[in-house]
């Protein structure tokens, strides 16, 4: 197409198109190497891990250099395809291949054994997402969009039910295509609102377009619903813990850490860039959904037992915190506070980028652990850190990364977003005042809880002693799954060691959406938001400290505290034995939030009768948003459709009876 | 002159064209509904021709000729062979009784006519006052297919429609272009042929060509 012998003067753009050329060529030459698997996993998976290192090194490009734009010959004949590549692009761009590039490295290594044609399909589809989601960030017209929009929506609906003998997991699947696509429908009406009646979809003709506050309005709600759908912001989250215990765990890797944040870019893109003006309660709007939907979603993973299920409900609590700080953007944006949004998107980007590598991580640690154990709920599950160490000390960089600990990279943007709400008495407006600091708090109890969730998820599957006498027999993660996980997790720590550095890779962004940039108060070791007097942050003294004190204690406690002799008594502390079933169960830890948090759930309990000889305990949280929203909706359809099944009698004459009525009706009213 | 003994003419043969779709809505045997029909042909191609001769519309006297073939003479005596061979001509109960379905006729007929007054008075033809006719005769077929349970008479009732819409066409812009007449002509040939096959079908399927029991294909 575009491609010259001279490869070197060409611009960022046209390099990531020719990326996704290269995906969809390896996705069909998937297809045709389906007879030797070997090959699929060997080959296929690690060059497509090549092409995602070059997406993001592109993306690199395109945060250094000017937008550029290209005119792609395909498409409707009088609409083809543009494509630009701008900062907030080239930032996503880069969130989409760091993050792929590790979990397609794992990939390699997971799909090993899998039989040659599914596995071929599998990389087709695969491929095909990935190169849908970069088209996604590259679109510079409304059909571009939607076409990779679908692309990715329908690709990765494949990748969800590739274990589509199983009813659940197609029902997982159909769900996810009906949200999916409930949300495209609102995109297209955004799209249709946008254009201005101007009849000329490019987003170049969308920027010019003059809206009224009314119209913008329809267009930025349209959006948040078309967007939200794909985020998993509630009440639209309920796709998100089917489908992602459905699919495969590299996939489930991909969607949550690196689809739902198209959703964020698209969100960023339709309000910021392509909108010409915005308003203010948008931005509170966006912030109460986020709050609501960052608490919902950590609750639930407290209470889940069924590790993809709770690492599902933690990506809505992120999707959350990340509509939150959109919310708050906005909130600072129109009210011409432009350092402070600066600083609020600042802190988005970044948790964007850190969930992408955390809970990426996450995902294929429980695909190592479902390999080796085969078993994905939490009560047969315990102690593999034993025989899973690389598994279990680099999902425990990504748990504690999501937790928000220091001086991993989820505290950073925490701690960034936090201060944001803190610089809210600033506002002109007295009720936001009023009402922000309640904000704040709700987000600090969310991340208080994902801590807490992060706790059981980790102690639960990795600590304490075996559930099962199976598990004995779990066997190590192989090397590219070794790889990628530690690809992963070394976003993890140094995007938590170098948050000054990050903060100046992300000034274009901020700059092309706020027209400012987070100024750092500090120096390259410090970060310093806004002024040093008010906080500033040194991760890389703070790990010093903290490597320091750990150092100190393990020696301690190895040297002076284990080298004393003792004593023990012979009644061993009322514990003389203790065997895998006394442990803390996942449910039992989930306990108190289920308590505390009832009012949201439906909790369907199965106690077991105290004389029974086989006790049998069932127990599940069941979410309510479900029974409030979609079973009205299903019952009011399924109403509907019952009324108009009433017209078919199966009798002709009755239908012959609607011809003839109708034509009655049609011959006396429009010869009127 | 010639011309008002013509209309005269005319106006007579429409008058028994809706005769004759009244004497369709009452008969219950099979074979007279056949007979009818070609009657009815019969008075549509004597129509057809005669406002040919007087207007000069040469093309008309082709669509008769169609008429008479068709309507007349192939599809009555196909149908004759059919009833024979399914063994079917006996009374037909109508699903209401025949004074009822009678007068709901009339007052289709008045409908009809209330209905062709406005438009008769656009058209600049001089068969346009028997388009309120061509109207009833459709409507009657069409009830006529309604109120029948069994298979045949239902097609002899679109077939009737067919000959109303068909006499509509001629008297209010002295017939369609003949390309399209041909067209009309051939599908109603295939569509007869087609609904024969699905005579034999239904009535190997139910035993029966009553079609109230084609309602257990109804989705539960």
């Amino acid at each position: 197409m575009m491609e010259t012998f001279s490869l070197l003067p060409l611009e960022p753009v046209q390099w990531a198109w020719g990326v996704v050329l290269f995906w969809l060529a390896l996705g069909f030459a998937a297809l045709l190497l389906q007879r030797v698997p070997q090959l699929l996993s060997r080959l296929v998976f690690p060059l497509g891990a090549l092409g995602a290192l070059f997406i993001a090194g592109v993306g690199v490009a395109g945060l250094l250099l000017p937008a550029s734009t290209i005119v792609l010959p395909i498409g409707l004949p009088d609409l083809p395809f543009h494509l630009r590549l701008d900062a907030l692009s080239a930032f996503f761009m880069v969130l989409l291949g760091g993050a792929a590039f590790g979990i397609t490295v794992y990939a390699s290594g997971y799909f090993k054994s899998m039989a040659g044609g599914p596995l071929a399909l599998l990389a087709l589809w695969y491929h095909l997402f990935l190169g849908g989601m970069v088209t996604v960030l590259l679109a510079n017209d409304a059909y571009a969009f939607m076409v990779a929009w679908e692309v990715m929506a329908l690709s990765s609906y494949f990748l969800v039910t590739t274990d589509h003998k199983v009813p659940e997991i197609r029902r997982a699947g159909f769900l996810y295509l009906l949200i999916a696509h409930v949300g495209a429908i609102s995109l297209l009406l955004t799209f249709g609102v946008l254009q201005g009646g101007q009849g000329d979809y490019t987003f170049d003709t969308m920027r010019l377009a003059e809206m009224t506050p009314f119209w913008a309005s329809v267009a930025y709600l349209l959006a948040l619903f078309g967007f939200g759908a794909k985020a998993g912001m509630v009440p639209l989250h309920v796709w998100l813990p089917e489908a992602h215990p459905a699919a495969p765990s590299p996939v489930s890797a991909l969607m949550s850490g690196v689809m739902l944040k198209t959703a964020i870019y698209g969100l960023l893109r339709v309000t910021f860039d392509l909108l010409n003006i915005q308003i203010g309660w948008w931005g509170t709007l966006a912030l109460a959904l986020g709050l609501i939907t960052a608490l919902y979603g950590v609750i639930f993973a407290a209470v889940q037992s069924d590790m993809k299920r709770l690492l599902a409900w933690s990506s809505i609590e992120n999707i959350g915190i990340l509509l939150a700080a959109f919310g708050l953007t906005l909130i600072f944006y129109t009210d011409g506070k432009g350092a402070l949004a600066a600083l609020t998107l600042t802190a988005l980007l970044y948790h964007a980028l850190n969930h992408a590598f955390f809970k990426g991580l996450l995902f294929v640690g429980t695909g190592s652990v479902l390999h080796a154990t085969g078993v994905r709920h939490m009560g047969h599950l315990g102690g593999l850190m034993r025989f899973m160490p690389w598994t279990a000390w680099l999902t425990l960089i990504g748990a504690l990364a999501i937790a928000g600990l220091p001086p991993l990279n989820g505290f950073v943007s925490e701690w960034l977003l936090l201060q944001a709400f803190l610089q809210t008495p600033g506002l002109t407006q007295p009720y936001l005042n009023m009402v922000i600091p309640v904000a704040a708090a709700t987000l600090a109890l969310a991340a208080a809880l994902a801590a807490y969730v992060m706790v059981k998820f980790f102690g639960v599957v990795f600590l304490g002693q075996p559930r099962d006498p199976a598990l004995h027999e779990a066997h190590e993660a192989g090397w590219p799954e070794r790889l990628g996980m530690l690809w992963l997790a070394a976003g993890c720590v140094l995007l938590g060691l170098f948050p000054a550095q990050v903060i100046g890779w992300l000034a274009p962004v901020v700059s092309l959406l706020t027209d400012q940039t987070l100024v750092n108060d500090g120096n390259w070791l410090m970060l310093a938001p806004i002024s040093a007097e008010r906080a500033s942050y040194a991760p890389l003294i703070f790990f010093a400290v903290v490597a320091a004190v750990l150092l100190l204690t393990f020696v301690w406690v190895r040297r002076v505290y284990h080298g004393r002799v003792r004593r023990s008594d012979p009644w061993d502390c009322g514990y003389p034995e203790q065997d895998a079933r006394m442990q803390d169960s996942a449910e039992g830890f989930g306990q108190p939030i289920r308590q505390i948090f009832e009012v949201f759930m439906k909790v369907e309990r199965e106690t077991p009768d105290p004389f029974s000889r086989s006790p049998h305990y069932h127990g599940a949280s069941l979410d309510k948003a479900w029974f409030i929203f979609y079973v009205p909706i299903a019952r009011v359809t399924n109403w509907l459709s019952e009324q108009a099944g009433r017209l078919q009698h199966g009798r002709i004459q009755w239908y012959l009876i609607y011809s003839f009525a109708t034509l009655i009706f049609l011959l006396v009213f429009t010869t009127r | 002159m010639s011309l008002t003994y013509h209309l005269q003419i005319v106006n007579l043969l429409a008058a028994l064209l809706l005769l004759i779709s009244f004497a369709m809505l009452s008969q219950r045997r099979i074979a007279g509904l056949i007979t009818l029909f070609a009657w009815q042909g019969a008075a549509l191609t004597a129509s057809t021709a005669l406002v040919a001769w007087s207007t000069g519309q040469h093309h008309l006297y082709y669509t008769a000729a169609l008429t008479l073939v068709l309507k007349v003479i192939a599809m009555p005596w196909y149908f004759f062979r059919i009833v024979k061979k399914l063994d079917v001509d006996r009374d037909v109960e109508p699903m209401i009784n025949i004074p009822t379905t009678m007068l709901i006729g009339i007052v289709l007929v008045i409908f009809a006519f209330n209905l062709a007054l406005p438009i008769s008075e656009l058209s600049g033809t001089v068969t346009r006052s028997t388009l309120g006719i061509a109207l009833a005769t459709v409507l009657l077929a069409f009830l006529m297919m309604i109120t029948r349970s069994k298979a045949i008479p239902q097609v002899i009732g679109f077939l009737a429609m067919e000959n109303g819409l068909f006499f509509a066409a001629t008297s209010a812009t002295y017939g369609m272009p003949l390309v399209v007449e041909l067209g009309v002509a051939l599908d109603v040939m295939v569509g007869v042929f087609v609904l024969s096959i699905f005579f034999f079908q239904i009535r190997e399927t139910f035993d029966s060509l009553d079609l109230k029991h084609m309602e257990k294909l109804k989705e539960r």
